[in-house]
């Protein structure tokens, strides 16, 4: 009786979870097996790829190049390309850091009505579309343009900046883009904390800074390396923000693969790159999961 | 020269401001003095403002008016950090990600304590709240006893001058509670800190203080040692809330031989040696339940006063009778069981009700 109501519940919460699974296979698994077959073929001649022809070709190019006599030479262009990513993306999860966190602890030790109408400020950007607000930047970045305008009226500069088209410009473009990512969870962290702990620690003789460096940052820490994650992966993979505030210019991983199934006609060698990414985002995940997702230890 | 006080409160008030209220005082002018080497207890229910007056000395909050004193010097505005005082928080507020060592040597680490030294002291403080070997656990890993004495070695670790204890037993069920208080009056007597306790138990506050402090409503009502405030108290509240009291209305009617005479409310006279009582005054009188005997009969004449047993409540150690007395009020006695199975008195039985010598308090309204 017990086995059988037991049964029935599982296939209960299997129904629940069915349309997820349904969604992760038809949409997720689907498309990323079929990438993992397209990167293992050789490519048509204008573009698209031969279906049955098998070839390891465009894992091979992403380290080398052919020389005339079919030798294989090292190539580290795209490599090149990966480490400028990478240090992009490093670069925008340290800056949202940076602002994030304190903007964060601010929101927490508000009281709660306020916290609530901060926290829904904080997500008035995701209201616009990505692009809308990208060609905005645009506007605001551009020699001559709002940030110049107001630095010159102001006497601070006197003559363009000239940030449009540059790192910067995409810095400025990824970390307005995904601070929300950061504040977020850094928040539901610190909100969650039991604020009597600072007294306890100002009560022991700690001061703001101490308190702050050995009670709110440790407590706050699963947050903050949530929200770095939550930053780093999609500025890893950017593709809008590069192409618009960085001009095209200097290529990122996601303009890389976007020209390899776009202009270049290479398919095999895009769906390869990106796997070398998923490979990437995949490390970052696992590093974060088991430095972070520990059971607690004991628990309360 | 008198010896300063621990903690000394002048004129202490604390007025809040809240939307829509206007102002509520917590503190309306305490004056009070904690001497040194004493376990003093803040006794009152929530509200009265007990918490307030002990987080002015932690200095988590600060006086809209008047003094707090620290061994005679003013130390207000100094922030909690730089004050010689520490808190055992209620909720006990452990850091959960460090180990109980990490706690308890918090402190000394903050006052930059060399390592060693260190150590020798976290060892010394879980050895006086009886854990040694659990410096390594994490808070979240121990019962709520044990997280309780990590809470008061952490506290006690850098040698304050007072200790503030905020209600800190009152997360423990009651066999632990009654352990934790005779362990906290170890500590206190071994250590020789002066010991600022909060609690709205009174059996607590009876058990451990050497005084009493009770407050009601941003005031000091009485101060005194626990025998003072339960056997002599001054105040209708301070009576009603420490311990069961039997209260009757009277008026005093005249003298004679240096005792004032008082008609009870139900037609009793009594003889009272109290100072103050001027004649026609209407005043209130306590007696305890325990100060209180049955006589068998319930007529007149035989110095009780009559009245009729409406229950009789037995809890072990007493039984208590509520004897609705002739004309006046309900009056509780507590009469101890010493032979087994002998019932004083039988629900409905006519009963008269004797009263000690010196038993009545005169009280304040």
């Amino acid at each position: 009786m017990a086995a059988s109501l037991d049964a029935r519940g599982r296939l209960g919460q299997r129904l629940l979870v069915a349309p997820a699974l349904l969604v992760l296979v038809v949409f997720m698994v689907g498309p990323l097996l079929l990438m993992g077959y397209v990167s293992l073929l050789e490519k048509g001649t204008y573009g698209g790829v031969q279906w049955d022809v098998f070839s390891g070709e465009a894992y091979v190019r992403f380290l080398f190049e052919r020389d005339f006599d079919d030798t294989l030479l090292f190539n580290p262009d795209y490599l090149r390309i990966f480490a400028r990513s990478l240090g992009l993306a490093l670069w925008t999860t340290a800056l949202a850091l940076a602002v994030g966190l304190p903007t964060a602890l601010y929101i927490a030790m508000q009281p709660p009505a306020r916290r609530n109408l901060l926290v829904f400020l904080v997500t008035i950007p995701f209201w616009t579309n990505l692009l809308v607000r990208n060609y905005a930047w645009i506007l605001l970045l551009r020699n001559n343009g709002l940030l110049d305008g107001l630095l010159r009226w102001m006497g601070v500069t006197d003559g363009p900046l000239g940030i449009l088209y540059t790192d910067t410009a995409v810095a400025i473009g990824l970390v307005y883009s995904f601070l929300p990512f950061m504040v977020l969870p850094i928040y539901t962290s610190l909100e969650k904390m039991d604020f009597r702990l600072v007294e306890a620690a100002y009560d022991l003789y700690a001061g703001k800074w101490q308190a702050l460096r050995r009670i709110v940052l440790p407590l706050a820490a699963p947050g903050i390396a949530a929200g770095c994650v939550l930053v780093f992966i999609p500025c890893l993979g950017a593709y809008v923000t590069p192409e618009l505030l960085g001009g095209g210019k200097a290529l990122l991983i996601g303009n890389l693969i976007q020209g390899q199934f776009g202009v270049a006609r290479n398919w095999p060698f895009g769906a390869a790159l990106a796997f070398a990414l998923l490979a990437i985002v995949l490390l970052v995940m696992m590093v974060y999961t088991l430095r972070f997702k520990r059971p607690a230890e004991g628990g309360r | 020269m008198p010896v300063a006080a621990a903690v000394s409160l002048r004129g202490v008030t604390r007025v809040y401001h809240t939307a829509g209220e206007g102002e509520t005082a917590a503190l309306a002018g305490v004056d009070l003095d904690i001497l040194d080497n004493e376990f003093f207890t803040l006794l009152g229910p929530s509200g009265c403002g007990k918490t307030t007056l002990l987080r002015m000395v932690a200095g988590f909050d600060e006086p809209t008016e008047g003094h707090v004193l620290l061994f005679g010097q003013p130390i207000q505005g100094l922030p909690p950090h730089r004050r010689p005082v520490n808190t055992v928080f209620q909720s006990y507020a452990l850091f959960p990600h460090m180990s109980v060592a990490g706690n308890v040597g918090f402190a000394l680490e903050m006052l930059g304590w060399p390592r060693a030294e260190r150590e020798a002291r976290v060892a010394e403080m879980l050895d006086l709240v009886r854990l040694p070997e659990l410096g390594r656990r994490k808070p979240g890993q121990l019962s709520g006893g044990q997280q309780q004495r990590v809470a008061l070695a952490r506290a006690l670790a850098p040698r304050p001058k007072v200790l503030l204890l905020d209600e800190p037993l009152s997360a423990l069920d009651l066999k632990l509670r009654k352990e934790m208080q005779i362990e906290l009056k170890r500590l206190q007597r071994e250590t020789g800190i002066t010991f600022v306790f909060v609690t709205h138990d009174q059996e607590e506050a009876l058990t451990m203080s050497d005084r009493i402090a009770v407050m009601r409503s941003g005031h000091v009502l009485q101060v005194g040692s626990p025998r003072d405030v339960y056997e002599h108290p001054r105040h209708r509240f301070v009576a009603q809330f420490i311990g069961e009291t039997n209260l009757v209305g009277g008026r005093v009617v005249g003298e004679a031989d240096g005792a004032a005479l008082v008609d009870l409310d139900g037609g009793m006279r009594v003889a009272l040696r109290a100072d103050g009582v001027g004649a026609g005054r209407p005043v209130t009188l306590a007696v305890r339940p325990e100060r209180l005997r049955l006589a068998a009969g319930g007529g007149d004449g035989d110095g009780g006063w009559p009245g009729t047993v409406g229950e009789a409540v037995y809890s072990g150690t007493d039984t208590a009778y509520h004897v609705a007395l002739d004309g006046g009020p309900t009056f509780v006695v507590r009469e101890q069981n010493r032979a087994a199975g002998t019932a004083t008195a039988a629900v409905g039985e006519r009963v008269s009700v004797v009263v000690e010598p010196d038993a009545w308090q005169v009280l304040e309204d």
